[in-house]
C-alpha cells in the first residue's frame, strides 16, 4: 500500500497521465480538476470545426445532404469555407496534441482495459482495472483523431484546387478525394462514439465546461490518476494539501 | 462534301428553342425521370485528316461565347494557349509525329474540347443538384448559377477537360452551342471550319458521313483509319475521325480507352452508402446501448471511496498490477 503522505511527493516523479492542472480540491463531495480553462477553450474550439466541417462535408459527400449547404450560405460559400474550417481544426487539434499526448501514451492497464471493454459496456464497471487519466478508449478516440485528422489535411489540400491545383495530377486528386470521403466517415464515427460516451458516462460533460469532475467520478472511472493525484497535490494551484 | 447547314430564318417562330429543361436526361445530384421520348441524338465529327489548323473553330469558340483569352506567351509551339482553359473551350494541340512504318512527318492537329458522353463522368461526379445537364440530344451542359466551383467535375471527367474560372468560380467546358443547336443551327465551330474538318448532324448521319471519310482514307493507305466513339463512356457526341484509330493516344494524349474512373466510380458509389449507413449504425449503436444499458453513474460509495481517500482514511487499496488478473478480485 502507497502511503497517502503528501510529504512523499518530491520522491515520486510525475506520472506521464498527470496533466498540468490536474489537481484534487478535498470537500463533499471532493472536486478534481481535470481541465485547464485553455484547454477547454481549445476542445471546444477543435469540436465546433469538427462539426462545422462534418456539415459542410456531409453537403458535398451525398445530394441527400446538399440542403446542409444552407447553413453555411450555399454551395459556393460552402466550397469555399470547409477547406478554412479544415486549417482551423488543423492548428486548433495540433495544439491539443502537444497538450494531451503525453497523458494519452500507451499503459500497461491498457491492454486488461480493453479485454474488459464488454464487462464496461454491460456496466459491470467493478471488473475494470484502475486506469489514469484516460482509459484505453480514450486514447484510441485520441490517437484515431490524431492520425485521421493528418490524412485529412493531406488529402484535403490535393483536393483544394483554388490554391493547390497546379501541385498533384488529376488521378492523384481522384484518390486524394476518396480517401478524405473514407477518412470523413471514420472521424465522423469516432466523434459519435466520443460523445456518446460523454452522454452515457454520467458527470463527464463537466470536466470540459467547468473543468471539473467530482472526486466518485474521479475514484469511478480514472481511478490510478485520482491516487496520483491525492499523493501529489497539485503545488502550483494553491498551498499543500494540509 | 456534307450539305451544309442553311442559314437561321429570320421568323420569330425560328427562335423558339426546341430542346429545354423537359428533356433533360440525367441532371447532376437529382433524380429526373427521362422524358418519354427522346430527341435525335446530334454529334459533332472532327474529320482530324481534314484539319489545316488553321484555328478558325477556336476563335469562333470565343466570338459567339463573347470570351476573350489572355495575351500569352510563344512557348516555340502552335499550342495557343498551351492548355484548355476557363475562356478557351476548345483548343487546337498540335502533335508531330515520325511513322515508323513510312518514315514520314505527320502532322496530327486534333480539336480538343468536350466529348459530351453519353455517359458523363463530370455529371457522375458533381455533387450540385442542377449544375450540370444532360439532354436527351446528347448535349451535356453546365448551368453556372447551380455550380458552387468545387472542381469534382475535373476528377469525374475522363478526357480532362472542364476548367474552373478563377472570376466567378464556376467550371467552364464547351457547351456543343447548345443555344445554337436550340435553334437548329450547328456549332460555331463547325460553322467557321474551312475545311469541313467539323461537320455537325445527328448521330447517325455522322457516323455514316465518318464511314465514307474512313474508306477514302483506307484507299490512301492509311489502315488503321477509323472512327473514335470510345464505348467505356456509352459513346459520344464529338466523334473523331482518326488516320491511326488504333493508336489515339498518338493525338496529344487522347485516352485509348476513356472510361470513368474506378476510383471516382467507388467514392460516387460503394463509398457513398457503406459510408452513410457505417455513420447511421454508429449512432443507432448509442442510442441501443443507452436505451438499453443505462446511464452509467456514479454511486454514493464513489464519492465516500473519493472521500476517503483524500482524507487518507481507509479508501480501497489500489488493485494489483496487471499481468496479474488472477489476483484481482
Amino acid at each position: 500500500m502507497v502511503a497517502i503522505d503528501p510529504h512523499a511527493r518530491a520522491a515520486v516523479p510525475v506520472p506521464d497521465d498527470v496533466e498540468p492542472g490536474d489537481a484534487v480540491r478535498p470537500g463533499h463531495p471532493v472536486q478534481v480538476k481535470r481541465y485547464t480553462v485553455g484547454a477547454r477553450i481549445n476542445h471546444w474550439i477543435t469540436a465546433i470545426s469538427l462539426v462545422l466541417l462534418a456539415l459542410s462535408g456531409m453537403a458535398l459527400f451525398t445530394p441527400k445532404l446538399f440542403f446542409l449547404t444552407g447553413l453555411f450560405g450555399g454551395g459556393q460559400w460552402t466550397r469555399a469555407i470547409h477547406p478554412w474550417i479544415g486549417v482551423v481544426l488543423f492548428v486548433s487539434f495540433a495544439i491539443l496534441f502537444i497538450r494531451f499526448w503525453r497523458a494519452n501514451l500507451p499503459a500497461r492497464e491498457d491492454v486488461d482495459w480493453v479485454a474488459h471493454s464488454a464487462d464496461l459496456l454491460a456496466g459491470r464497471e467493478e471488473k475494470m482495472p484502475e486506469v489514469g487519466k484516460y482509459n484505453a478508449g480514450q486514447k484510441g478516440v485520441f490517437w484515431a483523431m490524431s492520425g485521421l485528422i493528418i490524412v485529412l489535411i493531406g488529402s484535403g489540400i490535393v483536393m483544394w484546387d483554388q490554391y493547390f491545383y497546379d501541385l498533384t495530377t488529376i488521378p492523384q486528386k481522384r484518390w486524394a478525394i476518396l480517401v478524405h470521403a473514407v477518412a470523413a466517415v471514420c472521424i465522423i464515427c469516432v466523434w459519435i462514439i466520443h460523445v456518446y460516451a460523454a452522454i452515457w458516462v454520467k458527470g463527464t460533460i463537466g470536466a470540459m465546461t467547468r473543468g471539473e469532475v467530482t472526486g466518485g467520478w474521479a475514484w469511478r472511472h480514472h481511478r490510478k490518476w485520482l491516487r496520483e493525484l491525492v499523493r501529489k497535490p497539485d503545488p502550483g494551484a494553491r498551498g499543500p494539501a494540509e | 462534301m456534307f450539305p451544309p447547314i442553311p442559314n437561321p430564318s429570320l421568323a420569330p417562330e425560328a427562335a423558339k428553342p426546341t430542346f429545354g429543361e423537359k428533356d433533360i436526361l440525367r441532371r447532376s445530384a437529382s433524380e429526373v425521370t427521362p422524358p418519354a421520348q427522346r430527341l435525335t441524338e446530334v454529334a459533332k465529327l472532327i474529320d482530324v485528316s481534314k484539319c489545316i489548323g488553321c484555328k478558325a473553330c477556336q476563335a469562333a469558340c470565343l466570338e459567339w461565347n463573347n470570351l476573350t483569352e489572355e495575351i500569352g506567351f510563344n512557348h516555340g509551339v502552335y499550342d495557343n494557349p498551351m492548355d484548355l482553359t476557363p475562356n478557351t473551350f476548345t483548343l487546337m494541340r498540335f502533335t508531330e509525329w515520325e511513322n515508323p512504318e513510312t518514315e514520314n512527318l505527320e502532322w496530327l492537329i486534333r480539336k480538343d474540347g468536350c466529348m459530351h458522353c453519353e455517359d458523363p463522368g463530370c455529371l457522375k461526379a458533381c455533387p450540385s443538384p442542377g449544375a450540370i445537364v444532360q439532354y436527351s440530344n446528347g448535349i451535356v451542359d453546365f448551368q453556372h448559377e447551380n455550380c458552387i466551383g468545387c472542381g469534382y467535375c475535373i476528377k469525374g471527367c475522363p478526357f480532362n477537360i472542364p476548367r474552373i474560372s478563377k472570376v466567378d468560380h464556376t467550371a467552364y467546358k464547351c457547351t456543343l452551342c447548345s443555344d445554337r443547336v436550340a435553334v437548329g443551327q450547328g456549332p460555331a465551330c463547325q460553322k467557321a471550319c474551312p475545311t469541313q474538318a467539323i461537320v455537325f448532324g445527328t448521330k447517325d448521319e455522322m457516323k455514316g458521313w465518318a464511314e465514307g471519310r474512313i474508306k477514302d482514307l483506307k484507299s490512301r493507305g492509311y489502315e488503321n483509319a477509323g472512327l473514335y466513339d470510345p464505348p467505356g463512356v456509352g459513346g459520344t457526341h464529338v466523334m473523331y475521325v482518326l488516320q491511326h484509330a488504333d493508336q489515339p493516344s498518338l493525338y496529344a494524349g487522347l485516352p485509348d480507352n476513356p472510361r470513368i474512373s474506378p476510383i471516382v466510380e467507388t467514392w460516387k458509389g460503394v463509398t457513398k452508402y457503406v459510408g452513410l449507413a457505417v455513420m447511421g449504425f454508429a449512432a443507432a449503436a448509442g442510442f441501443l446501448h443507452y436505451v438499453v444499458a443505462g446511464p452509467n453513474k456514479v454511486a454514493p460509495e464513489d464519492e465516500e471511496n473519493a472521500e476517503k481517500l483524500v482524507d487518507g482514511t481507509g479508501a480501497p487499496p489500489p488493485a494489483p498490477p496487471a499481468g496479474q488478473p488472477e489476483g484481482r478480485v
